[in-house]
């Protein structure tokens, strides 16, 4: 016992002495958005399985945890690539450029936001405009004036919508999926209405508020990052309607249908070709201070760009991403090439 | 007045009874979820431990796998082994002549089946070319959605625009039956493989190996350093305001958030002593910070209700406080920390929200081989399947769950046992 004892204090002790000694890095570490997640580590897979390179570390931190590690440093400690679902904010860019950071932006296609409900209630056409008024904590009454939301069925906004009572599941503040669609989706539908339109070229950071703004008396209902819980609970009540990302969608087709919006059916030809309003692009960002230091650093980014992964049959396609332009990819990968930075404006 | 009585002690029985019922029907609520949780959880599981295999007849054709025919390996493994097992199932239906046909033809079997050929006949340092330029019959892995018509997960009789494999699919699996071309095994590979993004071909095993190097440094940090203190708190402090002071934090910490101990385990170990990210070393430190209250107060437990004459005796007989407590005291407490121990590391076990911050909840496909190579944990894993758009995740999700609540049972049975049999009592 006693010597048994002494043994394992001295294990105890000796263990993080050890660890202290600095390790060098030979496998890629990639933060950031859980919109990109499933695309960089199919990449990453795919990577480190044709290459001698080890596979890349993904982790799935959100957008704006991934940028905060991103941007705190530079060498082995810290992570080489950042994903984003919305591009780098100049208050993130300003914090890597202090810490001698020099990011390069690569944009990897498209993703669209639906508005999806169970296969069995009836589908539903909407316009902007519509969702602004379903969804809006304050929206112009009669006179104008901004009152609270008072719509309570989706008929109140339009005889021609069904009879439902209001009910959206949606992404909580902290997910880039709920900023996308406040900002493509509720935007768009508060600039259509004359008062908040007059009111946006008065004072832009007012009109941010109220189009910004959610509903708070239990239309809209925060229902966590996870978008497969939304589907879950969408099978479960046949009267909700959900917000979540496109691939969703495409993997639920028997059990989900998505909302036709301002005319568009979020599919993938639809969202490619900008119909579909409510899509934004996808982005990573990697660190070019690392590029020549982190073994297969470079060769991920060509991964990511090949044909093999963004062309026609590419596996990013298979699993939904939804391509860039061929001219858009050509200047992604110019980019790259010369491995062009992002600067402050 | 008898009657009264009679009527008194009547209701006083039956008030008993309905008391020992209430009992009865909390312990059978109790007991009904857990067996709903575990049938559920079995049920959507099982589809997870068989998969689907596909016979191809694939030509090793010399102009795709060695078009130089050096015979080299590495040349070779570099080579489009998915474009011969694309051939093979192209080969099959040979009616299939339309690009856009020939690509749902492709999907029905998984795209990960060339790397497997690949690694299984390269599997040698030197291994022999003899497989090029001949025709074999290789069972590959099905597509996931094939795998889930197969097991009844996408029925038949939904409509096509609805179901992620179409009529033309269904008529050549249909097809492929017939012919004895698909067979369903049991999936070893869920036991042999880390993660991935192919449902078919994602494993367990680097999470489980992932949790065990963790487990090991917590326990290897937390047992010692929890004995020690609870044994100085016990045996050696006397009271005083500081002895207070440190037992009001140590039943505080007990009480801690867990994720704030991921921050600082991020603030400490990974800002400050710059170690590696999402590393079971680092993992272990910071769930030991969260286990050694457990195992502190505990301990402690144990040490009091060791009954002071044994201190006495052994101090009576000459013994110094160091033997005593070491030859005789802590023997004796020995059960009632172990099984401290072990019921702290089974919510370390159980623990994701400290290792999101230190970089542990994260895709990662290598299966650790030491304590500093990347890995992620159990639950982990559970909570990367759940988010996983694509279906197939759903039965790997309960799988592992039910692999995390077996090696729970195992552990809560050991501190059971151990409880049992060396548990004295005076």
């Amino acid at each position: 016992m006693n010597k048994s004892i002494k043994l394992l204090a001295v294990a105890a002790l000796a263990l993080p002495l050890m660890a202290t000694t600095s390790f060098a890095r030979d496998q890629i570490q990639i933060v950031g958005s859980s919109t990109v997640f499933p695309f960089s580590s199919l990449v990453a897979e795919k990577f480190g399985k044709s290459s001698s390179f080890n596979t890349p570390v993904v982790e799935s931190t959100g957008t704006g945890g991934g940028m905060k590690l991103f941007c705190s440093g530079i060498g082995e400690g810290h992570p080489d690539i950042s994903n984003a679902s919305r591009r780098i904010k100049s208050s993130e860019l300003e914090a890597c450029l202090a810490a001698g950071i020099n990011p390069i932006e690569i944009k990897v296609g498209y993703d669209g936001i639906v508005l999806a409900n169970s296969v069995d209630a009836p589908a539903f056409e909407l316009t902007k405009q519509q969702i602004f008024l379903a969804l809006a904590a304050k929206v112009p009454g009669p006179d104008g004036k901004l009152i609270d939301n008072p719509n309570m069925t989706w008929s109140d906004i339009d005889a021609s919508l069904p009879d439902v009572k209001i009910e959206v599941l949606g992404p909580p503040p902290t997910s880039g999926t709920r900023d996308a669609f406040v900002e493509l989706a509720m935007e768009g539908g508060a600039k259509k209405f004359e008062s908040l339109a007059a009111l946006r070229k008065e004072d832009k950071k007012k009109f941010q508020a109220v189009a910004h703004s959610l509903r708070e008396d239990g239309a809209f209902i925060e229902a966590g990052e996870n978008d497969n819980l939304i589907v879950q609970k969408l099978k479960a009540n046949p009267a909700a309607l959900g917000i979540f990302g496109f691939s969703f969608l495409d993997q639920n087709e028997d059990s989900i249908k998505g909302a036709i919006i301002n005319g568009a059916a979020p599919d993938f030809d639809n969202i490619a070709d900008g119909s579909y309003g409510i899509s934004r692009a996808l982005y990573y960002y990697v660190k070019k201070e690392h590029m020549d230091i982190i073994p297969g650093l470079k060769e991920y980014n060509e991964e990511f760009l090949s044909s093999k992964a963004m062309g026609e049959d590419g596996y990013l396609l298979e699993k939904g991403l939804i391509p860039l332009t061929e001219a858009e990819l050509a200047e992604v990968v110019t980019g790259l090439t010369e491995m062009k930075t992002v600067s402050l404006k | 007045m008898t009657n009264l009585r009679a009527a008194h002690i009547k209701k006083r029985y039956a008030a008993e009874r309905r008391f020992k019922m209430y009992g009865l029907l909390a312990i059978m609520f109790a007991l009904g979820f857990l067996a709903i949780m575990l049938v559920t959880i079995t049920f959507r599981a099982l589809p997870a431990f068989s998969q689907t295999y596909v016979k191809v007849d694939i030509e090793f054709s010399e102009n795709v796998i060695d078009p130089d025919g050096a015979r080299e390996k590495v040349q070779i493994a570099k080579a489009d082994f998915q474009k011969i097992v694309r051939d093979g199932i192209y080969a099959l239906f040979p009616e299939v002549t339309n690009r856009k046909e020939k690509r749902k033809l492709k999907k029905l079997i998984s795209s990960e089946a060339g790397y497997h050929i690949a690694r299984v006949l390269l599997a040698d340092d030197q291994p022999d070319f003899e497989f090029i330029g001949t025709k074999q019959s290789v069972w590959v892995k099905s597509s996931d959605d094939i795998d889930s018509f197969i097991k009844g997960l996408i029925r038949r009789d939904v409509d096509e625009s609805r179901r992620r494999v179409n009529d033309q699919q269904i008529g050549w699996v249909d097809q492929l039956m017939a012919d004895g071309r698909i067979e369903k095994r049991f999936n070893w590979d869920f036991f042999k493989f880390g993660d991935s993004r192919s449902p078919e071909d994602a494993g367990i095993r680097g999470a489980v190996v992932g949790s065990f190097f963790t487990l090991i440094i917590t326990l290897l940090l937390s047992f010692p350093l929890g004995v020690l203190a609870a044994v100085y708190l016990e045996e050696y402090s006397k009271p005083s305001k500081m002895t207070a002071f440190i037992e009001v934090n140590i039943n505080n910490l007990a009480a801690v958030p867990s994720i704030v101990f991921g921050l600082l385990g991020l603030a400490l170990f990974l800002n400050f002593f710059g170690m590696p990210r999402s590393a079971p070393l680092v993992g272990g430190m910071v769930l030991s910070l969260m286990t050694l209250p457990t195992i502190i107060i505990t301990t402690r437990a144990a040490l009091k209700s060791v009954p002071p004459s044994i201190r006495e005796a052994a101090l009576g007989i000459g013994a110094s406080k160091m033997q005593t407590v070491l030859h005789h005291v802590l023997p004796l407490a020995m059960p009632g920390a172990l099984t401290g121990a072990i019921i702290g590391m089974a919510r370390a076990l159980g623990e994701t929200a400290p290792l999101l911050m230190i970089g542990m909840v994260a895709f990662i496909v290598d299966v650790p081989t030491g304590f500093t190579d990347p890995s992620t944990v159990l639950p982990v894993q559970i909570y990367i399947w759940a988010d996983s758009p694509e279906r197939a995740f759903e039965a790997k999700m309960s799988a592992a769950i039910l692999v995390l609540l077996f090696f729970l049972v195992i552990m809560n049975a050991i501190a059971v046992l151990l409880r049992r049999r060396y548990e004295r009592r005076w």
